[in-house]
């Protein structure tokens, strides 16, 4: 201790303790200050950029989800559109359908109706041919039958023959 | 490019400080072979005690080695700056010779003066010569008050300027780029280790900024003396005694000053206790921030960094000591391998006690500006 104490020296002490105010006051204004100053600014511009970044990541997100929300809410308005245009085609088609059988039915009819209208009168015009054809015949029997009977016969069976083949 | 060249240097200075161990041991060697009180060889044990001894304190001239053939010193002078009784007196230290026995004695405008152990003293008017007692205590003599650029005082100034140009080109890189370039690569993990590690858990998040100014400097400051401690060029700065008083006394007028209104309460008056207690805690709580908190940490760097610069200067004697018993290969063979290895440990203790002395000052400062919740 004593020597400790021997050895101490206030001229020391005293030029440690300028030099050392001296280099605090410069080390903090020339030195310190800018330098944590600068890696506050830089920690902070890191900082920053991490949450802009995980913003962004985030936005990026709901917009994904929209987008995705977006998309089905197109497909499933697409397929409703697919589906009623499906039922609009069926229905036409069958609409088309019917009214086709409903036209066909008629021309079918308005066909049978011509067709039995022509029957009839073919048949009319047949029976007027048959009845001039017998008047025909009759008057040609009547005028050979004045003659002879038996002529009058052949004549009639001839005559009959031909109006068949005919 | 300026900044380049600057941290070059640096780097420089540095390398040669880390490298220099071995050059130490054998520069050491040739300095104490050639040593002299009065022409002789260092190679008794009680010399080599002798030579230890005035090694670990100050001196006022950057002694290199003596060549004794020759009788010159390969050393130069500092100056020396004296108060004395009749005022100052400033010369410059070659004037003493490289006597350090007192029988050089320097006439300065009628006041004689004279350096025994590395410490002037003023002789008692009319006196010629000093007069020792049994003791070897100078009788007709007193010390001055001595402001001199001493080797200590060199080497602080030399870390200052140090600290000063390499912390400066750091804080200049930053108006380029965000990222420091070069030698402030090594710098920036440093600085922001002692904000991040040292101040910001000790002492709050809040409140410290105020005291990185403080801190940073006392950090660097004592871990580069350390580092000049281990070069050949045989600085002691942070064992001398005055030194880490001065430091000390720097940490305890800080965390005194800034105690805040809690502090002083807890301090003087400690809630919680029995009130015949209280003056009791109160005078023990005082006594350990202004006396005990201090003390332990001057003594803690004056001791390691002394007790270092002792075990290696004594590993190296070893190679004059032991070289009558093991010849003169074994001993310095052996000297030379303690030396390193011991050296290798002071390089961390050069760190370590860097980082104590700013681990407990920012504790010590925590301590003193926390704020306690209401009890």
């Amino acid at each position: 201790m004593d020597q400790l104490l021997n050895d101490f020296s206030p001229g020391l002490f005293f030029m440690q303790a300028i030099i050392l105010l001296i280099l605090i006051v410069l080390m903090r204004k020339f030195a310190w200050k800018p330098i944590l100053e600068s890696l506050q600014t830089r920690e902070d511009g890191i900082k920053n950029a991490l949450d802009s970044a995980e913003k962004a990541r985030l936005e990026m997100q709901n917009l994904q989800a929209d987008n995705k929300k977006l998309l089905n809410e197109a497909r499933a308005e697409r397929d409703a559109m697919l589906k009623e245009a499906r039922e609009m085609k069926d229905k036409m088609i069958e609409e088309a359908k019917s009214e086709a059988e409903t036209q066909a039915n008629a021309i079918i009819e308005q066909a049978q109706a011509a067709i039995e209208g022509e029957k009839k009168a073919a048949i009319a015009e047949l029976k007027g041919q048959v009845a001039g054809l017998s008047i025909e015949i009759a008057e040609k029997v009547l005028g050979k039958e004045l003659s002879d009977n038996s002529k009058q016969e052949k004549l009639v069976d001839s005559l009959i023959g031909e109006a068949t083949l005919n | 490019m300026t900044v380049a060249t600057k941290s070059i240097k640096f780097i420089a200075v540095l390398v040669l400080m880390m490298t220099s161990v071995l050059a130490f041991a054998n520069d050491g060697a040739q300095h104490q072979e050639n040593h002299h009180e009065g022409g002789n060889k260092v190679d008794t044990p009680e010399e080599i005690k002798e030579y230890i001894a005035h090694h670990l304190k100050d001196s006022h001239d950057f002694h290199f080695y003596t060549n004794n053939e020759t009788g010159t010193h390969v050393s130069f002078p500092l100056p020396v700056i004296v108060w004395t009784s009749e005022g100052l007196r400033v010369f410059m230290s070659s004037e003493f010779h490289h006597d350090d026995a007192g029988h050089v004695i320097v006439e300065k405008d009628g006041v004689r003066l004279t350096k025994i152990h590395s410490q002037i003293y003023e002789l008692e008017a009319g006196a010629e010569e000093v007069v020792f007692d049994d003791h070897h205590h100078a009788e007709n003599a007193h010390k001055v008050l001595d402001f001199s650029i001493t080797k200590s005082v060199f080497g602080m100034l030399l870390t200052g300027l140090l600290m000063l140009l390499a912390f400066g080109a750091l804080a200049r890189g930053y108006k380029k780029g965000a990222i420091p370039t070069g030698f402030g690569r090594v710098l920036e993990p440093l600085v922001i280790y002692v904000r991040d590690e040292i101040a910001r858990p000790n002492i709050g998040e809040k409140k410290y900024r105020k005291f990185m100014g403080f801190l940073l400097t006392v950090f660097f400051f004592i871990w580069i003396l350390n580092l000049l401690g281990l070069t050949p060029l045989g600085f002691n700065v942070t064992g001398q005694i005055a030194v880490t008083v001065c430091l000390a006394i720097f940490t305890a007028v800080i965390y005194l000053f800034s105690g805040s209104k809690d502090f002083w309460a807890h301090t003087l008056w400690m809630p919680g206790v029995p009130y015949i207690l209280r003056p009791l805690l109160a005078v023990i709580e005082l006594i350990g921030f202004v006396v005990i908190k201090p003390f332990s940490l001057l003594v803690r760097l004056f001791a390691n960094m002394t007790a270092g610069h002792f075990v290696l200067m004594s590993l190296i004697a070893l190679m004059i000591v032991l070289k009558d018993l093991f010849g003169p290969v074994a001993s310095t063979g052996m000297s030379l391998v303690l030396a390193l290895f011991i050296s290798v440990i002071e390089i961390l203790v050069a760190f370590l006690q860097a980082f104590i002395f700013t681990m407990l000052s920012s504790l010590f400062i925590g301590m003193a500006v926390e704020e306690h919740d209401h009890h």
